[in-house]
C-alpha cells in the first residue's frame, strides 16, 4: 500500500504509457503478421501521445497553498473578458491557470502525421501481399529465399 | 525469438519505469514542462502578439510556423508515398479481385444512403466552423481537414467509391494536396518579398487593407490554417481511396 501511495499513484501516467508503449513494441518485435505490426506501431504511437499530453497537465498540484484541480490547468483558450485585456498588457494573464499549449501543438500534428504514416504502412503491406501472397513474414522470408530473382524484378 | 522479444521488451519497460521516479508527479504546476519560459511566453504573449485566444492555434501556425508547414509537407508526401507504391493502371495485374468484398443488395442502400445524404452537408459546414474558429476555441486547419476528409469517407463507405470519386477526382486530389502546401509556403514567400521573414505574417499589413501587425498576424494564421486544411483533407481522402481499392481506384468496398 505504501509502495501504491508513493510510487505509483502520483506517476499513473507514466505507468499507464509505459503498458500501453511496451505492447506495442511486443507486437512490433514477435508478431509475425505484417498487419499486427503495424497495429502495434498504432498503439506505440498511441502511448507517446498520452505521455505527452499528460506533462502537459497542469491541475495545481504541489502548490504551495495551492487545492488541485480548483482554478488550474483548463484548456489554453485566454477567456473572453480576459483576452481584450491582455492584448494590451500581457502580465495580466497567469499562465498557471491553463494546461500547458506545447505538448497540444505538438502532438496535434503528430497524431495527423501518424495517421499518414500508418497508410504507407498499409499501402507497403498491400504490395507485398500483392506480390508475395502474403503478409506472414516467415513465409515471404522464404519465398524471397526460395526464389531470389524476385526481389529484383517489380 | 518470441521468448527473446518478450524479455526484451520487459526489460525496455522495466528501465522505464525505474526512471519514472525521478519524473515530476502527474499535474504537477512546477514541473520542468509546466515551470518553463516557454509555456509562460506562449500564454502570456498570444493576445498581444497575434489577437487569437486560442494559444495553441498561436502556437502551431506562427510561432512555430515552420515545424507545422514540414508537417503539412510530410502529409502530403505520404499522399504521393501511397501513389508511388500502390496504384496500379490498368486492372490485368490485378489476381486478387475480392468479390465478396463488396456489398450486395439494394436492401441497405435506401437507410444508409439517405442518412449519408442528411449527415455529409452538417459534417461539412461543421468541419468548416472547426477550421474558421480554431483562433477562439479548440479546433484549427488539421482538425477541420481531417473532418472534410471524413465526410469523403462516409460518402465511399455508404454509396461506393465511384460516387466520391466523381465529386473529388484523382488528379483533382492531388492537385488539391499539393495546393495547400503551396498555400501555406506562398504565405511564408510572400512575407518574405515584403520584406519580412519568412513566415513573419506582420508583412502582410501592407497587403490586407485596414489591418495593424497583430491583426495581420491573425488573418496569417487563417489562411495557413486553410492551406493545411486542404491538404489533410485531400490526402486522407487519397489514402483511403488508393487503399481500398488496392490501387485501382475502380470499384473498392
Amino acid at each position: 500500500m505504501h509502495f501504491l501511495n508513493e510510487h505509483i499513484i502520483p506517476f499513473f501516467n507514466y505507468w499507464i504509457y509505459v503498458i500501453i508503449m511496451m505492447l506495442g513494441l511486443h507486437a512490433m518485435i514477435v508478431k509475425r503478421n505484417l498487419i499486427k505490426k503495424l497495429i502495434g506501431m498504432s498503439i506505440f504511437s498511441t502511448a507517446i501521445i498520452l505521455f505527452y499530453v499528460s506533462i502537459g497537465v497542469n491541475n495545481g498540484g504541489d502548490i504551495q497553498g495551492g487545492k488541485p484541480g480548483e482554478t488550474h490547468g483548463t484548456i489554453p483558450v485566454i477567456e473572453h473578458e480576459l483576452a481584450l485585456e491582455a492584448s494590451h498588457d500581457p502580465t495580466k494573464i497567469d499562465f498557471r491557470r491553463y494546461a500547458n499549449p506545447l505538448p497540444h501543438v505538438l502532438m496535434l500534428t503528430a497524431i495527423v502525421v501518424g495517421v499518414a504514416t500508418l497508410g504507407v504502412g498499409l499501402a507497403v503491406t498491400q504490395r507485398i501481399y500483392r506480390d508475395y501472397d502474403s503478409i506472414e513474414e516467415d513465409e515471404i522470408l522464404a519465398k524471397i529465399a526460395a526464389a531470389p530473382s524476385r526481389q529484383t524484378d517489380d | 525469438m518470441r521468448f527473446l522479444g518478450l524479455f526484451a521488451v520487459l526489460v525496455t519497460g522495466a528501465l522505464l519505469l525505474y526512471g519514472v521516479k525521478d519524473f515530476p508527479h502527474y499535474g504537477a504546476a512546477d514541473s520542468p514542462a509546466n515551470e518553463g519560459v516557454v509555456p509562460r511566453y506562449y500564454m502570456e504573449n498570444t493576445m498581444k502578439d497575434a489577437r487569437v485566444p486560442n494559444a495553441v492555434t498561436t502556437t502551431l501556425a506562427d510561432y512555430r510556423g515552420y515545424d507545422t508547414m514540414f508537417e503539412t509537407s510530410v502529409v502530403f508526401t505520404a499522399g504521393v508515398a501511397i501513389f508511388a507504391i500502390l496504384r496500379v493502371f490498368g486492372g490485368d495485374r490485378n489476381r486478387h479481385h475480392p468479390d465478396s468484398l463488396r456489398i450486395r443488395g439494394d436492401q441497405f442502400r435506401i437507410i444508409v444512403g439517405t442518412t449519408s445524404r442528411l449527415l455529409i452537408a452538417p459534417i461539412q459546414l461543421f468541419a468548416l466552423y472547426v477550421l474558421a474558429h480554431g483562433h477562439h476555441s479548440p479546433g484549427g486547419g488539421f482538425q477541420g481537414g481531417v473532418i472534410i476528409g471524413a465526410s469523403f469517407l462516409l460518402l465511399s463507405v455508404a454509396r461506393n467509391l465511384g460516387e466520391s470519386l466523381t465529386r473529388l477526382p484523382e488528379h483533382r486530389f492531388f492537385t488539391l494536396g499539393a495546393t495547400g502546401v503551396l498555400i501555406y509556403a506562398g504565405i511564408g514567400l510572400l512575407c518574405l518579398l515584403l520584406g519580412h521573414h519568412f513566415l513573419d505574417y506582420r508583412a502582410l499589413q501592407h497587403v490586407l487593407p485596414g489591418v495593424g501587425p497583430e491583426m495581420a498576424r491573425s488573418h496569417g494564421i487563417l489562411g495557413v490554417e486553410i492551406g493545411v486544411a486542404i491538404t489533410v483533407s485531400s490526402i486522407m481522402f487519397a489514402i483511403y481511396a488508393n487503399l481500398s481499392t488496392r490501387g485501382e481506384l475502380k470499384k473498392g468496398l
